[in-house]
């Protein structure tokens, strides 16, 4: 089980990362994300902001060229399939599976070697739905919650997962303001607490500034 | 090189397909392309006079002679162009005038929940119960007799298997307008129907003429494909032929399928040079069809300019309600035929003039017996197979799609339509030539086989627009949660696409069910199934039993239907979020 070695508290190096499309530069970038820290990727609608989370999840487009490296610690990210980088995504929508009862959602999320036994997966996914006000939500269907829960329960859903670090694709641009706040501590308090590097792509001047860190322009 | 080993690696990390699916494509598109030409290979050059085995080494233009001596084989290719290009016409009409008065109105949802059920039900079933509606002993005169007609006894009017085939028409009318009707209410809102409607309108476009003003034409353009191959279909078909065709003489297909199972194997040389003379045939019929848009392109042009608005005022709504109403018939005729299979499946005593039957018996199917279940089973076993590894082959297709980003464009869609564009009759005669010869005919694994080159299109056109259209970020979530290849399909995908799945389960078993001709001649006859057996029973005078072999026919694609409908809700009843057909 080499995947389990411990690289959460190492920082997110992205060492000359290059996305082209063609001989077009989309996306040039070199910064190292500490652990707990937000790196923000801004720039207009078109700019290769999604792209660049697409490289790093390795969700990119093969008409993409990539080039440059994303480490983290002695993981070279971009050699490994998207499903062993252990990149947590949240979109601006939940994304909860529909098919799945929210606890189902969390249930799924959880690693094999978390937890032995659907009881202690179980217990494990209700304590997180506690954690986040949602006591006995479990059974719920997640098309039943509201926006403000269901961006709950997919963050939730994304920790339970146990990522190397967070990737968040305009995640708070559809909730209300008052609900927007709350969202952004709730995301970045559990980076710090977990010590997981943050890549926030996003056009809200409020969400660099709430983030703290350093700023990624694109043109 | 770093830079380069790092691109391939970033992209196999993306892809991360098994390495058996990528050879899937490949493999689809040799089952689709491979058997098409081979057959038609086999079925050509022993037209030509080329086949050592019945002695035929050189290539001769003798056969072909002998077909055009053959007695009446011009009326026979007559018959095929006339009933295709008749028919297909019709039926693109009627489908045109139907989404005319109906689109962006409500009668156009209903028409969609129509669509399906119609759709399923198999051709020989729809023209048996076509028959049973219109023939002189037929309900329609039954409920007119005596009062009306005077008639005590059936008339002596040929009006089924009638020298023109108008019969037939009306039969594959019934049943190809279905399938337009599909594909173009698929392609519908592609064009912006509604918006273009509102623009329309306000320059003071009726419903109807804003439709054939600027909806027809690239409406018409994107079914085009399925308009071939409802005209090659329509100008080749054998099973419709056969229950309401005339007879002598019979359409060409009919006439090949009559010498392909001539006992003297020189017909089968007959039968060569037919499916030649078929392939000829189906070729110009399309080449006139082509020609026939150009003129109706210029046509439209000269009163679109002009611009003509139609009728205005309240006699557009009667032009309307009328139109809509003759649109119908079709469909109201074969829903009328599929309870008249039903009716004298059970019927008793059943004299002329009486409506309805004066009893009602079990005694038609008990008479089944132990063979209707032997019927249904190989029936079902020969639908489910095949659609199955079509199932398989077509999800590996898409995820090798979704995954290289590389769809097959319209080269892939020609591949697609292939079987549907070669009439069956002959390159099925060829591929049975070949299994003759390989002694592979008669088996229930060859017809299998065949059904799954018909199965295969029909299937990926109706599963691929759902699987494009899925959320991608659904599964770029579940790879970030660790979730790999298999689990992304079957834990994720597979379950949040029951509906669409069942859907095309549902069509590939409701094609299978409806092939008439594959089976009959890759199976040599020697593997009877429901469609074969209502075919039979058409040529002789037992209404009952051929009710219940009918009905049987129509009821199994009938319930995949419903279980494609009902299993999703069932599953979805505590999922507001899932899709639902």
């Amino acid at each position: 089980m080499k995947q389990m070695v411990d690289t959460s508290n190492a920082p997110l190096c992205l060492d000359g990362l290059e996305i082209r499309l063609g001989d077009r530069t989309l996306v040039s970038v070199t910064a190292d994300v500490a652990p707990g820290g937000v790196l923000t990727v801004m720039g207009p609608s078109g700019s290769g902001k999604s792209t660049l989370l697409h490289a790093l999840s390795g969700s990119l487009a093969p008409v993409f060229t990539l080039s440059g490296r994303a480490k983290m610690g002695s993981v070279d990210l971009l050699a490994l399939p998207p499903e062993t980088r252990r990149m947590g995504l949240l979109f601006q929508d939940a994304l909860l599976f529909p098919h799945l009862s929210v606890c189902g959602n969390l249930m799924l999320a959880i690693p094999r070697g978390a937890a032995k036994g659907r009881a202690a997966r179980q217990a494990l996914a209700e304590e997180a739905l506690a954690a986040i006000g949602l006591e006995g939500f479990g059974a719920r269907d997640p098309a039943t919650l509201s926006g403000g829960q269901a961006a709950r329960v997919a963050l939730q859903r994304t920790l339970l997962s146990q990522p190397r670090a967070l990737l968040l694709d305009e995640p708070f641009s559809k909730l209300d303001a008052a609900l927007r706040a709350d969202m952004r501590a709730l995301v970045f308090d559990h980076a710090r607490a977990r010590q997981l590097p943050v890549v926030m792509v996003t056009h809200d001047p409020d969400d660099a500034a709430a983030a703290g860190g350093p700023v990624f322009e694109l043109e | 090189m770093p830079a380069r080993s790092l691109t391939q690696a970033g992209a196999r990390g993306r892809a991360a397909l098994p390495a058996g699916l990528r050879f899937v494509p490949a493999l689809t598109v040799g089952l689709l392309v491979v058997p098409v030409f081979v057959g038609l290979l086999s079925a050509v050059l022993p037209g030509l006079g080329y086949f050592p085995l019945l002695g035929g080494t050189s290539l001769s233009l003798e056969p072909l002679r002998a077909i055009f001596a053959a007695p009446g084989i011009e009326r026979s290719i007559f018959l095929a162009a006339f009933t295709g290009l008749a028919s297909t016409s019709i039926a693109l009409l009627l489908t045109f005038v139907l989404l005319a008065c109906a689109w962006n109105t409500p009668v156009l949802g209903f028409a969609r929940r129509l669509v399906a059920p119609l759709l399923s039900v198999p051709h020989a079933a729809a023209a048996v119960g076509l028959a049973f509606l219109i023939a002189p002993s037929g309900f329609l005169f039954r409920l007119l007799s005596p009062e009306l007609t005077g008639f005590s006894r059936p008339p002596d009017l040929l009006i089924i298997q009638d020298p023109l085939g108008l019969a037939m028409i009306a039969g594959l009318v019934a049943k190809e307008m279905p399938f337009l009707m599909l594909m173009a209410l698929a392609a519908l809102p592609g064009l912006h129907g509604q918006r273009r409607q509102m623009v329309l309108s306000s320059m003071g476009y009726g419903r109807a003429t804003g439709f054939f003003v600027a909806i027809a034409p690239p409406l018409y353009r994107l079914i085009r494909l399925p308009v071939f191959a409802v005209l090659v279909y329509a100008s080749s078909v054998a099973d419709v032929a056969l229950i309401l065709g005339p007879t002598t003489p019979a359409p060409l297909a009919v006439r090949i399928l009559e010498w392909a199972s001539d006992p003297d194997l020189s017909g089968r040389f007959q039968a060569a040079a037919g499916a030649l003379v078929q392939i000829a045939l189906t070729l110009s019929l399309l080449a006139l069809w082509i020609a026939g848009e150009r003129a109706l392109g210029w046509l439209w042009r000269a009163i679109v300019l002009s611009g003509w608005r139609g009728t205005a005022g309240s006699g557009g709504s009667a032009v309307r309600a009328a139109a809509l109403t003759v649109s119908l018939v079709p469909v109201v005729a074969v829903a009328i035929g599929l309870t008249l299979l039903v009716l004298w499946s059970f019927a008793g005593p059943w004299r002329f003039p009486d409506a309805l039957p004066a009893s009602f018996t079990l005694r038609s199917w008990m008479q089944l017996g132990s063979g209707a279940w032997e019927l249904i089973g190989t029936t079902l076993w020969v639908a489910i197979v095949p659609t199955l590894i079509a199932a398989v082959l077509i999800i590996g297709c898409l995820e090798v799609e979704h995954a290289t980003g590389r769809t097959g464009g319209s080269r892939a869609l020609l591949v697609l339509y292939l079987p549907l564009l070669i009439p069956q009759v002959t390159f099925l005669f060829g591929l049975q030539f070949l299994a003759i010869v390989l002694r592979a005919d008669g088996m229930i694994v060859s017809v299998m086989a065949v059904h799954l080159v018909f199965v295969l299109p029909y299937m990926y056109l109706s599963l691929a627009d759902p699987y494009r259209r899925f959320d991608p970020r659904i599964l770029q979530v579940a790879a970030g949660m660790g979730m790999g290849f298999w689990r992304r399909l079957f834990q994720v995908r597979m379950p949040m696409m029951l509906a669409p799945l069942l859907t095309a389960l549902a069509i590939g078993i409701a094609v299978s069910i409806g092939q008439y001709l594959p089976t009959l001649l890759i199976g040599s006859g020697r593997v009877p199934t429901l469609t074969t057996e209502a075919v039979a029973l058409s040529a002789g005078g037992n209404r009952r039993a051929l009710g219940v072999a009918a009905t049987l026919q129509a009821f199994l694609p009938f319930v995949a239907f419903w279980l494609a409908l009902a299993v999703p809700a069932f599953v979805a009843r505590n999922r507001r979020g899932l899709q639902v057909a």
